[in-house]
């Protein structure tokens, strides 16, 4: 199955609410702890590499200057 | 360069004393089809091999015998399986402390374990442990059993080589000795002179790579202690003694202590024994007794030549490549090296396969080093996280792993050593048979047991053909040659052998190279088609890629 990049969240303002809001109160550093251990469970809840590699250079290309 | 002879380190054993040779006494240099500049395990390892199959070979070392201290402990299964095929394997097993698991901590937690070897019917176990001393001077004796039973392996100490000339004929080779310099010329040299190697330089020649920014320092103590026989990794932990640490037993109640200090550090200051004795006590605990037997510092890249053949001069071991020690990837992949090389120079030398073969060596073990580069890499930037970034990861994946099973594959302390699989290289054949994918041409044969002993005793030293059900037994004619056949029966094909061989297959006719790996696999004995493989397996015939 190839990266879904078409519209696919039920609740895309329900869910960006959440993501933010997961971030109060966190310094920097636990921010970035807080992405990683959420990229990860993620990252295996899909579970294939090529699905995987797909958004990471989707994710790489046209990141702004 | 007409430098002293200077040891450079201390000798453990001191095993090939200077001799003056003859060819110190000549006015023309003296021709020799094979020599090897190194005797460490990588350049003894080809000298047996290549002893054994009957070719003289004369080894320059500039030492007189095995440097003290530990370096390499881990020598694994194939390893062992190759030294065992040379005659130094039981001394080794014997010796070395057997181990195959390993437990990975974080803080005070245990987050991770593995097996190595979670199947049975192997002779060899998955690792041992055994100090590099150990293992350099059993492959010596098996030298001086193979020389007293014929073979010409020369071994000759305090014989620095100081500078060459390579051509298409080989290499002329100046060689300092404690009695002042002579000349000899090799028709092939083999370079198998370390990581700094002065061949390579020599020759002019590139290594490049990574250099990772971090210091680990090695302190082997010796105690009695209980703790198993497993290898025991910390990441960040609670005793504080460096930012990782590790724990391993080695032979005569000696272990293996590694802490991870990182870049900025006073060497100097670290390798005084109370400073280190202040870092074990706080792992050990302070009522703990014990002896400091080695301490090292060392720091550590990842590089390899681009090519391991230079015409007629070929790199093995850490002169061709090198990687950190996680993993032990080091020792382990040179006497692979050594074992890829032995049998195919020996065939060049004899005139049953041309020069390019040697070609193939280049090939199979620059994948091979690829591959060991590319496990030790990721292992060390684990380890020694280079960005703020990825330090974010790794300790999300450690904080992440005590909670939930998913992270705990991505801790990576070091991926152990196995043997590379020649997929998809030059010499492979026909892979004809239904088998198993672990044994594929290119892949090396697991053991299996077989009779009263294990299959892999029964393969080699030349091209072996294995039947399986096949009806085959005694030699089988092929393309010119007779080979040996290991015959395993309809009734003896069950079990290990036959799941490691024959899958969902019937019967299974094997091609092996002499060096253990599949050349090519049939469900039954077709004469045209081994020879097609054997021709290919042994670069008579290349095939059009
Ligand atoms: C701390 C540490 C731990 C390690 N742990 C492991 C491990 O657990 N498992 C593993 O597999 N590997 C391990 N390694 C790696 C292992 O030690 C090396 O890969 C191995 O020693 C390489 O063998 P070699 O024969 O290629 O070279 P070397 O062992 O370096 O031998 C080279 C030889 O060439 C000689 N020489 C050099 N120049 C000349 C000259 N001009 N003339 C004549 N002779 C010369 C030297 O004196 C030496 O005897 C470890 C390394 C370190 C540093």
């Amino acid at each position: 199955m190839p990266l879904n990049t078409k519209a696919n969240l039920g609740n895309p303002d329900g869910f960006y609410e959440s993501l933010v809001g997961a971030h109060d109160g966190l310094s920097e550093a636990q921010s970035e702890a807080l992405n990683a251990r959420l990229i990860l469970l993620l990252a295996n809840h899909i579970g294939d590499l090529a699905v995987l590699r797909d958004a990471i250079t989707k994710a790489r290309q046209n990141i702004p200057k | 360069m007409n430098a002293p002879l200077i040891d450079r380190y201390p000798l453990a054993f001191k095993l090939y004393p200077y001799a003056r040779s003859a060819d110190q006494d000549v006015a023309t240099p003296a021709r020799h089809p094979v020599v090897i500049v190194g005797g460490g395990p990588v350049g003894l390892a080809a000298a047996l091999d290549l002893g054994l199959r009957g070719q003289p070979v004369v080894v320059l070392d500039d030492h007189e015998g095995v440097g003290q201290g530990s370096r390499a402990i881990c020598f694994a299964k194939r390893t062992l399986e190759i030294a065992h095929r040379l005659g130094a394997g039981a001394d080794m097993l014997a010796k070395g402390v057997v181990w195959q698991k390993g437990r990975v901590f974080h803080d005070r937690d245990e987050i991770f374990d593995f097996d190595l070897l979670p199947e049975a019917g192997h002779r060899c176990p998955a690792f041992i442990n055994l100090q590099q001393p150990h293992f350099e001077r059993f492959l010596h004796e098996a030298i001086e059993r193979a020389n007293a039973g014929g073979a010409q392996i020369d071994v000759r100490g305090k014989n620095r080589v100081d500078a060459m000339q390579a051509d298409h004929t080989g290499a002329l080779l100046d060689v300092m000795t404690p009695e002042g310099g002579y000349q000899i010329h090799a028709d092939w040299l083999i370079a198998c002179d370390g990581a700094r190697s002065p061949v390579r330089d020599m020759m002019g020649l590139g290594f490049e790579g990574r250099v990772f920014e971090d210091n680990f320092l090695i302190a082997d103590v010796k105690m009695t202690a209980d703790f198993p026989t497993e290898r025991w990794f910390w990441f960040e932990p609670w005793f504080k003694s460096g930012s990782s640490a590790l724990l391993h037993k080695q032979p005569d109640d000696i272990w293996r202590i590694d802490f991870q200090l990182g870049w900025d550090i006073d060497r100097e200051k670290e390798l005084k024994p109370e400073n280190v004795r202040a870092r074990v006590d706080a792992m050990l605990g302070a009522d703990v007794e014990y002896e400091l037997d080695w301490c090292s510092i060392y720091t550590f890249q990842c590089r390899r030549m681009e090519k391991f053949r230079h015409g007629r001069v070929l790199f093995a071991g850490d002169s061709a490549h090198q990687v950190s020690p996680f993993g032990a990837r080091g020792a382990n992949s040179g006497v692979q090296d050594a074992d890829n090389l032995a049998w195919k120079l020996d065939m060049v030398l004899r005139g049953q396969a041309p020069e390019s073969l040697m070609d193939t060596y280049c090939q199979e073990r620059v994948a091979a080093a690829e591959e060991n580069i590319l496990n030790s890499t990721r292992a060390t930037d684990f380890l020694t996280p280079k960005s703020s970034v990825s330090k974010a990861f790794r300790d999300a994946v450690l904080s992440l792993a005590q909670e939930f099973e998913f992270a705990r594959p991505l801790i990576n302390s070091g991926r152990l050593s196995v043997p590379c699989v020649y997929d998809a290289h030059a010499l492979n054949g026909e892979d004809a048979l239904e088998g198993p994918a672990r044994t594929r041409p290119g892949a090396p044969c697991p053991d299996a047991p077989l009779g009263n002993g294990f299959l892999l005793d029964q393969l080699g030293p030349d091209f072996t053909i294995l039947s399986i059900g096949a009806g085959l037994e005694g030699t089988f004619d092929v393309a010119g040659q007779t080979l040996r056949v290991v015959a395993v029966t309809e009734d003896e094909a069950k079990g290990p052998i036959a799941e490691r061989y024959l899958g969902g297959a019937a019967s299974a006719v094997y091609l092996i190279r002499p060096d253990q790996h599949v050349a090519g696999r049939w469900p039954s004995a077709d004469v045209a088609k081994i020879a097609v493989a054997l021709d290919r397996a042994t670069g008579r015939v290349t095939h059009a890629a």
